[in-house]
């Protein structure tokens, strides 16, 4: 058996997704965790972080949400996930209300509207990014590829339904990586 | 009040349970109970709400701490939060924990294997929603391309990537 890798303390932890929640404008919120405890820090491997991206989307739930509960347990049990996911919500829960009292209209405010629509444009190439590397990382061989593409086709341009993709696809990816 | 409370607290415990792929997913009924079923705001209203929830860092799924806001104060925002949260956060939790316990396990790795496309397709597949969901326009594409392949290739901040977007958007849009 390996031996176990260093564990991050809780104040860590904390601190990571405090930061997370901080800097995540437009949304990407598993590109900015992915990049934080994998790319950066090496909390977690490669292949673990998919897998816990995985049980995220697939659970009901916010998956960038899900995905911090997930690390969060991982790395430090129950507090562990308490630390993660107070720390990514507690400065996102202060600015939406505080804004939610502050500003009635504030689609009407000039420059508002394409300002948020860059950052959500540059958050979606954040997301894609985040992609390309992820399937550098654990990707290879050419039927998961094809699967990987065939699922993005099915919901992102034929507009098929979330389950039922799933349904299909993961014993083909199960089959795929079959030992 | 605790009518009003009981209510954001069955509402968003429904959508939280409905939304598998994400938060997006419950978006639509979620105004639709807001605005139409419960009257708790206007169409107007909840456009506005969103539009500060994607203003904000963090999730976006935290529309619901406004909607909870909206309804009903402090407390319903602490109410609709809660519930949108809780009960998955607690379900993802002790599923990791089962899955922790088998960390070494051949048959973990083989399934950690066999969803690595299908977790990698769905984030592909919500880029590519998200950009057909933004109205035309060759601007928010060219930005989306830019960013991604910047991120992919370089170490570059993103939360510099983010401002630049922010900034293209308002000098092409004016």
């Amino acid at each position: 058996m390996p031996a176990p890798a260093p564990k991050p303390s809780l104040r860590a932890i904390a601190w990571v997704f405090l930061a997370i929640g901080m800097q995540s404008f437009g949304g990407g919120m598993s590109a900015w965790i992915r990049r934080e405890v994998v790319h950066r820090r090496a909390w977690m491997g490669e292949r673990e972080f998919v897998g816990g991206l995985a049980l995220a989307q697939i659970a009901p739930g916010a998956n960038g949400v899900n995905l911090a509960v997930f690390v969060g347990t991982t790395l430090r049990g129950p507090a562990g996930a308490l630390a993660a996911l107070i720390g990514m919500l507690l400065v996102p829960v202060i600015a939406v209300l505080a804004m939610g009292a502050l500003f009635t209209e504030i689609r009407d405010i000039p420059g508002v509207e394409p300002v948020m629509t860059g950052i959500g444009a540059a958050a979606i190439g954040m997301n894609v990014a985040n992609g390309v590397r992820m399937m550098r990382k654990n990707i290879t061989g050419l039927w998961p590829y094809c699967l990987l593409a065939a699922i993005a086709a099915a919901i992102g341009l034929a507009g098929l339904p979330l389950v039922a993709v799933l349904i299909a696809a993961i014993p083909l990816g199960l089959w795929g990586a079959r030992p | 009040m605790t009518g009003v409370l009981l209510k954001l607290a069955l509402l968003f415990l429904g959508l939280s349970l409905l939304a598998v792929g994400g938060g997006n997913s419950v978006i639509p009924a979620m105004q639709h109970a807001a605005v139409t079923t419960q009257g708790w705001m206007t169409d107007k209203d909840f456009l506005d709400l969103f539009a500060i929830s994607r203003l904000a860092p963090g999730p976006g799924s935290l529309i619901a701490s406004l909607v909870g806001q909206k309804a009903a104060g402090l407390t319903g925002a602490a109410v609709a939060t809660l519930a949108m949260y809780g009960p998955t956060c607690l379900l993802v939790h002790a599923a990791a924990r089962v899955w922790g316990r088998y960390r070494d396990a051949g048959w973990r790795v083989w399934v950690e294997r066999g969803l690595a496309p299908v977790s990698i397709g769905l984030i592909f597949a919500s880029a590519i929603a998200l950009m057909r969901g933004t109205e035309t326009g060759l601007a928010a594409p060219a930005i989306t391309a830019a960013a991604a392949i910047a991120l992919t290739l370089s170490e570059i901040h993103p939360l510099l990537v983010l401002a630049l977007g922010g900034l293209c958007g308002y000098l092409f849009r004016f």
